[in-house]
Parts: structure tokens; C-alpha cells; sequence
């Protein structure tokens, strides 16, 4: 006993480059060592963070308006975060002060697509990576003939998915867009979602939407989000629907990922 | 509609039907309110508890909280119902109930025998006025055992399931985790696989190499790659090596169309995978093992379908398991925090719901394990955790997850750890199943030490040279 060391290291540990998996991390008696102990206990901090950090909706509506977006704010009927957590309904819908800030003049035209950011479960995501994700998407769009008819994009707080059916549906908007801040995973404090819905209106489900998920530089790129997002709208658009009879079918970008030896339990190298 | 009251001091609460009662009573959720069936206050809470256990059991064989005629899953419960089991506590109420299931009238054989001559519908509706302790102690009396390859819920053990989730399912992550799990001593239930996608092909791929590892090493387990139960049913007709069906499933037919299954498709799969005849025959008596079902639940799964027909969510979570023992699974977990904070709103929530579905499933004679976990928007942490996975460990889990260092990169949720399964072996004496601690001791991973078999210091050849080649290849 005298010789064995109080953290027994685990050999194995170099095999964590196949995969994100907190692999090899090693004992003391049979208990986590206390690194790999910290280093989970600050991810789970930096992912709560996320959950209940509010919207800096100011610096994010400047930086829409330099890309030359106006801005129009909402809250959701989940007055604050508590509420929100407990009650899905309720960001689902938009508080009676939104929903009357939203509704156009009359004789407004309809509009191709409406564009609405939601905080949803991070806001962190849609600070970091809405905007610069939306500008990829606008110059993939620039090109298209007829051009785009944007309505007012809105930034929405306390919000849900579904919300953008109240909003498109408001606004006149042939197709809503909702970036939205996703469930904080233990190493992705920050993914962005992407939902497009054809028609927009309340009541619509899950599967009449068109998802991309996991969009950050570390995730699914900007380029890589931004080109798949445009070829669906294009679709949306010309074929006129969208959801599971939508299939993605945008060609591929290539992986930047490099080549990985391979693994296997059945004598070092794969088989296959 | 029969409507109960029930009087405190000068006022008198009425519930509706039974469905409001058991509601009411219901220990409070996020998930009840959000359904509207939440009592309103603490005192109504306890009013309803109070007229509950004045109910005779029997009562809840006739008024019935999801209509017989329109829900498969009631007429599976009723029909099947043995009347000569449940002799032993018919006279009994609710309250009488609790009572004679902590009395000693009430130990391994004689809970056993009554598991068949009980509903969902009693032991949710005992479960609502027992305490945590209350559903350790009863719980720790049954005992439950199934096999496949190995011997799951033997007294003193306890298993685990080996979770090698990858976000891609490439390969290579997968081996390295599953690699992590048995060389930390887990995979004794079963080494399952949530996949990436229900891609047909990449289902297939996954269920050979997890078979591949199970033959090359010999290990006294199974797998699992739980898709869909079609997709399980397709692979089979490929030839796929398929040990044990998955499927998640809940307390109500409409519940269980959301998942796309009926008891029928169910039935279809089990006779599927036992024509395949995959389990090994045991020495001690002769017999395969032909538990081949392997089931997910959670309470909140029919609110979110929809299918809930106004009761209460841990009503309905009972309802399943009436579902799951139907079909005989070697393995049922409640995947207990995954649904979120709208359901199960922070730990104590999360831990109270832990123990009732571990309870419940028990006495109705399932082989319970649990998925010890929490999301990140869920008021809980590690230590929220480790209080319900000593609990669950006291009151005699079958098995647990594992999965390296508590965090699934493909779920996005945290779970139990591969570490936290030794210490539970280690604090409480518990040990693997037999089969699977005499491999662990063969291949030289595990020793017999203080307080059962311990992890060694040093790999066995056979794994240190199978890092030295992987090493050599780079």
C-alpha cells in the first residue's frame, strides 16, 4: 500500500481524442480525483450561468441595426425566469404589451420571411452568435432574384420555439426564422438553434418546422449553418412548405475535422 | 362520478372524482401544476391524503381513473388482475395499506406473491401518503430477479449499465468509452447505446460492434442500442445480433401512439428477439434467459402526449409499469430528471420522484433501475445526485447508469458516473451481479478486497497490451 500512488492515473486516457467523453479521469480510492472534479463543477457553473442569464437586447439591436435589421423588442407572457422554467405555455405566447406593439399599420404589405431571435434557454447563444450568424446568412441570400422582403426582426425575451408563430403570423410573413438560444450542455454553454416554419400561426407543431441545431464556431459553423439555412428557406419558399416533408438535402461541406487513427476493443485497429 | 370530501376543522374539501383525489394528494411537482391538477394549497394537499387513506383498496379495482373502454392499458390492468393474490390486503384501506406493507406480515415472499394482485392505481395512491423513508424501507423488501447473461437484482448487488454514448456514433468513441466503463468495473445490465440517428444501417453497425466486444472478451452481459422498437424489429429481419428490445413507454394507450407503439407491437418484438434465443442457459437450473424487454419511463412522458386524461403525472408513471411487466423486461429505469424543470422542477422533486418510481415498480415486480440524472435548466446539482443515489442504493436498486465522469455528450444531460457506482458498491457492501464480478476477477481487472472486489492498480496484459498496439498505430 505504501507504494501505491494517492491518484492512480489511468493509461487509457490518450484515447480521448476519439470522443468528448469525460474518459481516463483517473481515481483517488475509488473517487474523481480532484482536477476533473473542478473542471465539472465549472462547466456546470458556466452552463447555469447561461440558463439564467437575461438578454442584453440593446447591444444586440445595435449590432442588428449595423447590419442594416430594424428592430422591433417582445416579452413573452412568462413574466420572469422562474416562471418561464415552469411554464412552457406561457413563452409560447407574447404578453398582451407585445402582441399589441407587433400588429402593423394597416395596409401593410405581407412579407417573405420574418427573423426572430429568441433568448430561449441561452441567452449567451444568441449574444455570441446570432448576429454574425445572420450576417452569413444575409450575404448567402443577397444574390437570390426575386430579392428577400424582410419584415422587422424581432428580439424576444423569455421566449419559446413556438412563439415565432404568434409573431410571423402578426407581421404578415410568409415564413418565420427563430434563432434560439438552446439547452446548455455541459461543454456547449452556447449552441444556437434555427427553426423555420412555413405559414406561421399558433398551433402549429414540431413537425411543420425545419431544425438546425448546435450552431457555434466550435459546433456547426457560421458558413456551414448559413448555407444550409438559405438552401432551406429557398426551398420554403418556392416549394412552399415546410417540416418533414422538407428534407435537407443541401449539399454537404466538407468536414474540417482531420483524420483520426481508429479504435477497437478487437485488437487495436478497426476491421471494418 | 364518485366525488370524495374530506372535512378540516369548518371547511370541507370535495374532489371531483378519483383522479382529482390522487392528484390532490400527490406530493407537490411542477409538472401537476402545469397540468392544472395540483392541489392549491398545502392544507388541501393533506385533506386529500387524509380521504385517500380511508379508500378501500378494492375501490380502485371499479372506479377507475382512465375509462376501460376507450384505454388498452386499463384493460390490461383490470383483465389481468389476480384476484386470489390480492386476497391477502383486499380488506384493507389504503392507509391499513401502508401500514401492513412496513409490518413485518409484509417480506420478499410475501410481496412477492401479492406483486400480481396489485394495480398501479394502489401503489401510486399508497405511495401519495408515504414518506421517503417509508418507500426505502418497503422497497428494500422486494426482491426481483431476471437474467439474460447475468443475474440482475440479487440481494447485496448491484448493476450497471454501461452508456458509451458518442454525438456522431462514431466508433472509435464508442470503444473508447466502453473501454473506460469495463475497466471501471460497469456494463453488468446491460452496454447500451443511445444512437446519434435511427439510421437503420448505423443501428446495425452498432449493434455488431458492441456484440463483437461481448464475444471477443467473453463478458456475461448484454447490449442494447436503444432505437425504436420497428427499427429493433427491421434489424432483426437483417440478422442484426440483437440481445434486448428497447422501448420507451407510458401509462396510457395515446401516451404510448406518441412513442408509436401499441401492446400488440410490443408483443410482435419480444417474440422477435426470443426466437432468437441469445441468452445463456444457466448452470444451476438448466434455464436460458428469456428476459429480453428492456423499457424506459418518466414521469411528465403523457402531459407532454397529451394523454394524461387529467391525472396526476406519478399516477400515470405507475400505469407503465403495468405496461412493462406485461412483457417480462430483464431491465426498466425511470429516466427520472432528463424531462426538465416544468415537470420535475429542482432536486427534491427529482429525489422524491426517484423513490416513488423505484417503490412502485417493486411491488409491482419489476427489476427497477434508475437514470439518476438532472438537466442543466433544472434546479440540481452533483449533490442532488449523490443524495438520491445513496437512497436508491439503500432501498436495493437493481441498477444504475454509468457513463465517464457523469456527462453524456450526446444527451446533453448528467447522469451517474462510473465512479459513482463504486462508491455505492463501496459504502453499502454491494457488489456486482455473480457473473459478471467472477469475469472481472478472471480477466484480472478486480480483486477481491476489503467490502467485495475492488478495482486494481495495474491492467492485465491482455488490456495493457491492447493500449501499447493502439499507441504503436499512431
Amino acid at each position: 500500500m505504501a507504494n501505491t500512488p494517492i491518484v492512480i492515473g489511468n493509461p487509457w486516457a490518450e484515447l480521448r481524442r476519439h470522443t468528448p467523453a469525460r474518459i481516463g479521469l483517473g481515481r483517488a480510492g475509488i473517487s474523481l480525483p480532484t482536477a476533473p472534479l473542478l473542471d465539472f463543477q465549472l462547466a456546470h457553473a458556466q452552463a447555469r450561468d447561461a440558463v439564467h442569464r437575461s438578454l442584453d437586447a440593446a447591444t444586440c439591436a445595435a449590432q442588428l441595426q449595423a447590419l442594416g435589421l430594424h428592430t422591433l423588442h417582445a416579452h413573452s407572457a412568462a413574466a420572469n425566469r422562474g416562471i418561464y422554467l415552469q411554464r412552457p405555455d406561457l413563452g409560447r405566447r407574447l404578453d398582451a404589451a407585445s402582441a399589441a406593439a407587433l400588429e402593423p399599420p394597416p395596409n401593410s404589405p405581407r412579407y417573405d420571411l420574418a427573423v426572430v431571435i429568441v433568448d430561449g434557454l441561452s441567452a449567451l447563444a444568441v449574444e455570441r452568435h446570432a448576429v454574425p450568424f445572420l450576417a452569413a446568412l444575409l450575404t448567402a441570400l443577397a444574390a437570390d432574384n426575386p430579392p428577400w422582403q424582410l419584415s422587422p426582426t424581432v428580439l424576444v425575451q423569455q421566449g419559446r420555439v413556438a412563439i415565432g408563430d404568434e409573431i410571423g403570423e402578426t407581421l404578415n410573413a410568409d415564413l418565420v426564422l427563430v434563432l434560439i438560444g438552446e439547452r446548455p450542455g455541459l461543454s456547449s454553454p452556447d449552441s444556437l438553434g434555427l427553426y423555420l416554419t412555413g405559414s406561421p400561426r399558433p398551433g402549429r407543431t414540431d413537425a411543420e418546422r425545419n431544425c438546425i441545431s448546435n450552431i457555434r464556431p466550435e459546433g456547426l459553423p457560421y458558413p456551414e449553418a448559413a448555407h444550409r439555412s438559405a438552401w432551406l428557406l429557398r426551398q420554403a419558399r418556392s416549394r412552399q412548405l415546410t417540416g418533414v416533408m422538407l428534407k435537407d438535402e443541401s449539399s454537404p461541406v466538407a468536414s474540417l475535422a482531420g483524420p483520426v487513427s481508429e479504435f477497437s476493443l478487437i485488437g487495436g485497429l478497426l476491421g471494418e | 362520478m364518485a366525488r370524495y370530501q374530506q372535512r378540516i376543522g369548518m371547511r370541507t374539501y370535495v374532489f371531483d372524482d378519483l383522479a382529482m383525489l390522487m392528484a390532490h394528494a400527490s406530493p407537490e411537482r411542477s409538472g401537476d401544476h402545469l397540468a392544472g391538477v395540483a392541489a392549491d394549497s398545502a392544507e388541501a394537499r393533506v385533506a386529500a391524503q387524509l380521504a385517500l387513506a380511508e379508500l378501500p383498496l378494492a375501490r380502485l379495482l371499479e372506479d377507475l381513473v382512465v375509462p376501460y373502454e376507450i384505454d388498452e392499458v386499463t384493460r390490461l390492468i383490470i383483465d389481468n388482475h389476480d384476484a386470489v393474490a390480492f386476497a391477502p390486503v383486499a380488506g384493507l384501506s389504503v392507509g391499513q395499506f401502508r401500514e401492513w406493507l412496513l409490518s413485518d406480515h409484509a417480506d420478499s415472499t410475501s410481496l412477492a406473491a401479492l406483486a400480481p394482485g396489485l394495480t398501479p392505481e394502489m401503489v401510486a395512491a399508497v405511495s401519495k401518503i408515504m414518506r421517503n423513508q417509508d418507500l426505502i424501507a418497503v422497497a428494500r423488501k422486494c426482491q426481483v430477479q431476471t437474467r439474460f447473461r447475468g443475474t440482475i437484482g440479487l440481494p447485496g448487488r448491484l448493476s450497471t449499465r454501461l452508456q458509451p454514448n458518442h454525438p456522431t456514433d462514431d466508433a472509435s468513441g464508442i470503444a473508447a468509452s466502453t473501454l473506460d466503463g469495463l475497466l471501471y468495473g460497469s456494463g453488468d445490465a446491460v452496454i447500451g447505446i443511445n444512437p446519434a440517428t435511427d439510421n437503420l444501417p448505423q443501428v446495425i453497425r452498432l449493434l455488431q460492434l458492441l456484440d463483437g466486444v461481448i464475444q471477443h472478451y467473453n463478458i456475461p452481459t448484454q447490449s442494447c442500442v436503444l432505437t425504436h422498437v420497428t427499427n429493433t424489429l427491421h434489424a432483426i429481419e437483417r440478422g442484426a445480433p440483437v440481445d434486448l428490445v428497447f422501448q420507451s413507454i407510458g401509462g396510457t394507450e395515446r401516451t404510448n401512439r406518441s412513442f408509436g407503439i401499441d401492446l400488440a407491437l410490443l408483443a410482435e418484438a419480444r417474440a422477435a428477439a426470443l426466437s432468437l434465443q441469445r441468452g445463456s442457459v444457466f448452470a444451476d437450473d438448466g434455464q436460458r434467459g428469456e428476459h429480453v424487454m428492456y423499457f424506459e419511463t418518466g414521469q411528465g412522458s403523457a402531459l407532454s402526449a397529451n394523454g394524461h386524461h387529467g391525472c396526476d403525472q406519478q399516477t400515470i408513471e405507475a400505469r407503465a409499469y403495468a405496461v412493462a411487466r406485461h412483457f417480462k423486461p430483464l431491465l426498466v429505469n425511470t429516466v427520472v430528471g432528463f424531462i426538465g424543470p416544468e415537470y420535475l422542477y429542482d432536486g427534491k422533486q427529482i429525489i422524491r420522484a426517484g423513490l416513488e418510481d423505484h417503490f412502485c415498480a417493486k411491488l409491482l415486480g419489476l427489476p427497477m433501475g434508475c437514470d439518476i440524472c438532472y438537466t442543466n435548466h433544472a434546479e440540481a446539482d452533483q449533490n442532488d445526485m449523490d443524495v438520491l443515489l445513496t437512497l436508491l442504493g439503500v432501498a436495493g436498486c437493481s441498477f444504475i447508469m454509468g457513463i465517464p465522469g457523469s456527462d453524456d455528450v450526446m444527451l446533453n444531460y448528467q447522469t451517474t458516473s462510473f465512479h459513482d457506482a463504486l462508491y455505492l458498491r463501496r459504502v453499502l457492501g454491494l457488489r456486482p451481479a455473480p457473473e459478471f464480478e467472477a469475469w472481472l476477477e478472471n480477466v484480472g481487472l478486480f480483486a477481491v478486497g476489503s467490502g467485495g472486489s475492488q478495482p486494481l492498480a495495474q491492467l492485465p496484459p491482455r488490456f495493457a497490451q491492447l493500449l501499447a498496439d493502439t499507441s504503436g498505430n499512431l
